[in-house]
C-alpha cells in the first residue's frame, strides 16, 4: 500500500509544483493585473490543493490531515478575497485615469 | 550533495538577493513589498534549523504586522509626497553604508569564530523542563529559565505604544487612533472580517494553548488576534478604541503587571524574583501567558492603529 501512496503523493506534488511554475509564468509574461491575477490565482488554488492532496495519504494522523485540508481552505479564501480587491483597486485605478 | 542542501543553497540565495532589492529599490513600496518576502523566506530558514517557534514569530512579525506596518508608513510618505526632494547627502549615505559594511562585517567574524562545537545551554533547559511541567523547552526559557528577559520585553512594548501615542497632537490626546475604515458593508473585504475572524480567533487561541507542549504561545497567539482585531477595524466593522479609556489601559498593562505580581510573591514567600513553586508552576505560567497574549494583542493592534487623531468628541 505505501508504494501506492507514494505514486499518488509524486504525481499530485509534481502536478501542484507545475500549476505553480506555469502560475509564475503567467505572473511574469501576462501583460495586464488582471490577467496576472487570474495566473496567480491559478497557482494558489489549483496548485496548494494538488500539493495538499498529494501530502495527504502521507498524514500521520485524521487530525493531521484535516489540519492540511484546513490550511488549503485558508489559502483558498485569502486568496480569492485578495484577487478580488487587487482587481477592484486595478479597476477602480483605470476608469479614474 | 543532498537535495536538503542544494534547497537550502537556492533558499539563502533567493533571501540575499531579496535583501539586496529591497535595499536599492527606489520605491517605498516595491521595498517594502521587498521586505514582507523576505521576512516570509526568513521564516522558512528557521523551520530548516528546527526553529519552529521563531519561525512562526517571524512570519507574524517580519512578514505580517511588520508589513502592515511599513505599508502604512509607505502610505503616508507618498501623500506627504517628500520621497523626491528628502533623499539623504552624499556623505550621510556613504557613513550608513560604511557603518553598514562595518556591523555585517563584525557580526560575520563572530559568527565565523564562534567555538566548535558552539557553547550552549540546550542540554540544561531540556534536562529541567520537569521543574515547570512544560514540555516546549523554548517556553520554558521564556517562561521560567529566563522569565526576567520576557518580562522586561513586554515592558518594551508599552513603552513603544507610549511612544506612539506620544506623537498624538494635544487635540487628539486620548482619542481614537487612525482613521475611522469606511468600506463596502456588503464587499469582500467586510465579507472575510466576518467570516475569518471565528477561525482566527480559535487558532490564536490554540497556538498560545499549544506552546506549553509544541511550538508556539503568548506572542505569535497574540500577534494573530491582533491581526484579525485589525481586519475588522480596516473593513470598517469596528473602531479603534479611546486610548484614555480604563480598560484599554487595564489590558495594557495586565501582562506585564501579572508577570510582576507574580515575580514579587516569588520574592516574598520563595526563593527569588520571578521563582514559582514547582506545584503551582504550570497554572502560573498559563495564567501569565493568558495575560500576555492579550496584552500583546492590544498592544500590536494599537501600535499598527498609530497615534490618536480623532478627538474625544466626534
Amino acid at each position: 500500500m505505501s508504494l501506492a501512496r507514494d505514486v499518488m503523493t509524486i504525481a499530485a506534488v509534481s502536478a501542484g509544483a507545475f500549476f505553480f511554475l506555469a502560475g509564475t509564468v503567467g505572473l511574469l509574461r501576462f501583460p495586464d493585473t488582471l490577467t496576472r491575477l487570474h495566473a496567480l490565482t491559478k497557482a494558489d488554488n489549483l496548485g496548494l490543493g494538488l500539493v495538499v492532496l498529494g501530502l495527504l495519504p502521507q498524514a500521520a494522523s485524521l487530525r493531521d490531515g484535516l489540519k492540511l485540508v484546513g490550511i488549503w481552505l485558508l489559502g483558498l479564501l485569502a486568496g480569492a478575497t485578495v484577487s478580488q480587491l487587487i482587481a477592484r483597486a486595478a479597476r477602480h485605478g483605470q476608469l479614474n485615469r | 550533495m543532498s537535495i536538503e542542501t542544494v534547497f537550502e543553497i537556492v533558499l539563502v540565495a533567493v533571501v540575499l538577493t531579496l535583501g539586496v532589492w529591497t535595499i536599492v529599490v527606489p520605491e517605498t513600496f516595491s521595498a517594502t513589498v521587498g521586505f514582507v518576502a523576505y521576512g516570509l523566506l526568513v521564516a522558512l530558514i528557521w523551520v530548516r534549523l528546527d526553529a519552529a517557534d521563531v519561525a512562526l514569530t517571524e512570519a507574524a512579525i517580519g512578514g505580517g504586522l511588520g508589513g502592515v506596518l511599513l505599508l502604512g508608513a509607505a502610505a503616508r510618505l507618498r501623500d506627504a509626497d517628500m520621497m523626491a526632494d528628502a533623499r539623504p547627502g552624499k556623505l550621510l549615505r556613504a557613513g550608513a553604508a560604511a557603518l553598514s559594511v562595518l556591523t555585517a562585517a563584525v557580526l560575520a567574524g563572530v559568527v565565523l569564530l564562534l567555538p566548535d562545537p558552539a557553547p550552549t545551554l540546550a542540554p540544561a533547559a531540556v534536562a529541567n523542563a520537569w521543574a515547570t511541567g512544560l514540555s516546549n523547552p523554548v517556553t520554558n526559557v521564556l517562561m521560567a529559565f529566563r522569565a526576567m528577559d520576557t518580562m522586561l520585553e513586554k515592558v518594551v512594548l508599552l513603552l513603544a505604544i507610549i511612544g506612539v501615542w506620544s506623537l498624538a497632537p494635544d487635540s487628539a490626546w486620548g482619542g481614537r487612533p487612525g482613521p475611522r475604515h469606511q468600506a463596502d458593508p456588503r464587499g469582500v473585504l467586510a465579507f472575510l472580517a466576518r467570516l475569518l475572524p471565528p477561525v482566527g480567533i480559535v487558532i490564536g487561541i490554540y497556538i498560545l494553548w499549544t506552546g506549553s507542549d509544541h511550538p508556539g504561545g503568548a506572542f505569535q497567539g497574540g500577534a494573530i488576534l491582533a491581526s484579525m482585531w485589525l481586519l475588522a477595524i480596516m473593513a470598517g466593522l469596528a473602531d479603534t478604541p479611546l486610548v484614555s479609556h480604563r480598560s484599554v489601559r487595564f489590558i495594557l498593562v495586565a501582562g506585564p503587571g501579572l508577570f510582576l505580581l507574580v515575580g514579587l510573591a516569588g520574592l516574598l514567600f520563595g526563593a527569588a524574583f520571578l521563582s514559582y513553586p514547582p506545584a503551582l508552576a504550570k497554572p502560573l505560567i498559563l495564567g501569565i501567558e493568558i495575560a500576555m497574549t492579550l496584552t500583546i494583542a492590544a498592544t500590536l493592534g494599537l501600535l499598527l492603529a498609530g497615534a490618536p487623531e480623532r478627538s474625544t468628541e466626534p
